[in-house]
């Protein structure tokens, strides 16, 4: 495959030499579109295309199928009649416990830990990755070392602390000790995105500012917030998809009746008890990861950009 | 002219205090929590804390307790299986992935889109639906099986012996979008010149992939096997999702294990204990890679 592809370029060589000589139309020949090396380049990419859309493929289609359907069939076939069905139930009737209001309590609880969340913890970081860069201090540098090894450190090491921190807080189980719990650990990798990105900014603008007098917080919000906003949106990307897709937190952090999709979730699917619904499942499942999904599609390059500067950098 | 003198030397406390004030909730993180919580939890793993934490010291009784254990020793099977084949498949693939989305592709987007797409689920998500597909009743197997090949045996999460496999499924189909997204970022800082000098000298693609291209992403791979190791030491949810740890403890991975213990078993000691192993894999993992990236610099 890559010697023909050499060959290929080769071959193209000599056609521009030729086409020099009789001073015809100039550039390359256009390569072959069915040659064997484009079939083996795009045949790889399709299959493995194919695998990655396959789970997806599967929710959508059991999600509409009725129960005595998916029994009989396989579970890759289209669905002969569509229901909807599946889709009221995962979101209204379906039961954790003793509650059967299905999924709407744990997505309105999610939604409700996620916009604090996302506010709080981007606020903090922002303001903290913004003196990080901008207005550092004695310890300064240390302090930030320790916060970006800590992102390493499992969760499960520092759990235990942060209860007891909340605990005397008196906010454990709380919608606020959830919310302080993302703060901190959104932290590390908040911190460093807006960090490195106000570092980045010509300093001659921050000196500009300092001279017409402008202090630490007017500094902050009329000239580095608004030239942030790119930033921001990474930054809210990665926090949308980070909190809603969290689980261990929201076990550890929340009561039963504040629990967030996904624990919610689990407890629908994985519960013992009762005549397991594939399709009120799958469809339950994809109402949860819709959120982060849309988020994906809307978001596209953005979404890459942030991940990619959280972890190439990190 | 008494004022003049009291403010003559700005106190070095209070230089840049609005910078200090804004950095208290940073301090306050890496500080009381990153770096108190974690000799904290050190601290009463040599306690025989049970419901609650109590200073009775046991020396290193719940770690031989913890290696005594036979569901422990299962854990780190798993996670050690778990975390070698996972790095190595999400690299392998990963890489592959990236070199022909280098090739001025078409629709470059739209497989990106495609690749990265799981990435952007969740563990509970990603193992419920493999925990769908992967049913032998309805799922693959049946499936396989109704194409005429009755003997066809695929039931990773059912067998005690290979479902730890089963969730490597998953977790590559959810993870290796990133690496490979990470991996396309490396070869397209690689400068054009360096292909075009292999081809001149006549080197066919894979072997300037193998020799020239790799040791010069050496700085990508080594943090991309940074960021999937300290995600393999924290997988929780997946296993939880897809398994909940069975069949019988056959899939138990560390994390779920602590969590069992300090939240379920009320039996803190032990659930201390064994993160502060988790915590000790980390740092075999992290203080080489520490060394190197920062250590390096400074001798550089």
């Amino acid at each position: 495959m890559a010697d023909i592809g050499t060959l290929n370029r080769t071959a193209a060589g000599f056609d521009a030499v030729a086409d020099r000589v009789a001073s015809g139309p100039r550039g390359r020949r256009p390569r072959r579109a069915l040659s064997p090396r484009n079939i083996m380049l795009y045949g790889t990419l399709f299959v493995a295309a194919l695998y990655y859309l396959l789970p997806l493929y599967v929710m959508v289609v059991t999600s509409l199928k009725g129960m005595p359907e998916i029994r009989m069939g396989n579970i890759f076939s289209p669905p002969m009649e569509i229901t909807f069905e599946p889709w009221v139930k995962a979101w209204a009737e379906a039961c954790t416990g003793l509650n059967c209001d299905g999924l709407s309590r744990g997505f309105w609880n999610s939604v409700r830990i996620l916009v604090p969340s996302v506010v709080v913890s981007i606020a903090v970081a922002s303001v903290s990755g913004y003196s990080l860069a901008n207005w550092r201090f004695k310890g300064s540098e240390l302090f930030f070392s320790i916060l970006i090894i800590g992102a390493f450190i499992p969760y499960q090491v520092m759990i235990y602390p942060v209860v007891i921190v909340l605990r005397e807080l008196g906010v454990y189980g709380t919608l606020t000790g959830l919310v302080i719990v993302h703060t901190i650990f959104g932290m590390p990798i908040l911190t460093l995105l807006f960090r490195n990105y106000f570092a980045s900014l010509p300093v001659e603008l921050f000196k500009a500012a300092r001279i017409d007098g402008a202090g630490f917080w007017s500094i902050y919000f009329r000239i580095m917030l608004p030239m942030a906003l790119p930033i921001f949106v990474v930054a809210m990307i990665l926090q949308v998809t980070g909190i809603w897709n969290d689980f261990l937190f929201g076990v550890v952090f929340t009561r039963p009746d504040t629990y967030p999709m996904t624990v919610q979730l689990n407890n629908i699917v994985n519960s013992v008890q009762g005549v397991k619904e594939y399709n009120v499942n799958m469809a339950a499942t994809l109402l949860t990861g819709a959120v982060p999904l849309i988020v994906y599609f809307v978001s596209g390059r953005l979404f890459v950009r942030g991940i990619a500067a959280g972890a190439v950098k990190g | 002219m008494v004022k003049q003198a009291a403010a003559g030397r700005p106190n070095h406390l209070f230089r840049n205090l609005n910078s200090k004030i804004a950095s208290i909730p940073m301090i306050l993180v890496a500080t009381v929590i990153f770096l108190g919580g974690t000799i904290w939890t050190v601290f009463y793993s040599f306690t025989n804390s049970r419901l609650l934490p109590r200073l009775s010291f046991v020396g290193i009784e719940q770690y031989e307790r913890l290696w005594a254990s036979s569901r422990w020793i299962i854990s780190i099977q798993n996670l050690a299986i778990y975390g070698i084949l996972s790095l190595i498949f999400s690299l392998v693939i990963g890489f592959m992935l990236a070199a022909l989305m280098d090739q001025k592709i078409r629709f470059e987007n739209t497989f990106r889109t495609i690749f990265l797409y799981p990435f952007a689920l969740s563990f509970i998500v990603t193992g419920l639906v493999w925990q769908w597909v992967l049913n032998p009743e309805f799922g693959v197997q049946s499936v396989v099986r109704s194409l005429g090949w009755t003997s066809f045996s695929f039931d990773p999460l059912y067998n005690p012996q290979i479902v730890i496999y089963g969730i490597l499924i998953a977790a590559l189909w959810q993870g290796t979008g990133l690496v490979m997204c990470l991996m396309l970022a490396g070869l397209r800082g690689i400068d054009e010149d360096i292909w075009k000098a292999a081809r001149v000298d006549g080197i066919p693609m894979w072997r300037t992939y193998l020799f020239v291209v790799i040791p010069m992403m050496r700085p990508v791979f080594v943090t991309t096997l940074v960021i999937i190791a300290s995600g393999i030491v924290k997988v929780y949810d997946l296993v939880v999702a897809q398994t909940s740890g069975g069949p019988g403890n056959a899939s138990e991975v560390p994390a779920k294990y602590v969590y069992d213990y300090m939240f379920q078993a009320q039996n803190l000691g032990q659930g201390f204990a064994a993160s502060t192993m988790m915590l000790l894999t980390v740092a075999i993992i992290i203080i080489p890679w520490a060394y190197l990236e920062f250590g390096g610099r400074k001798r550089g």
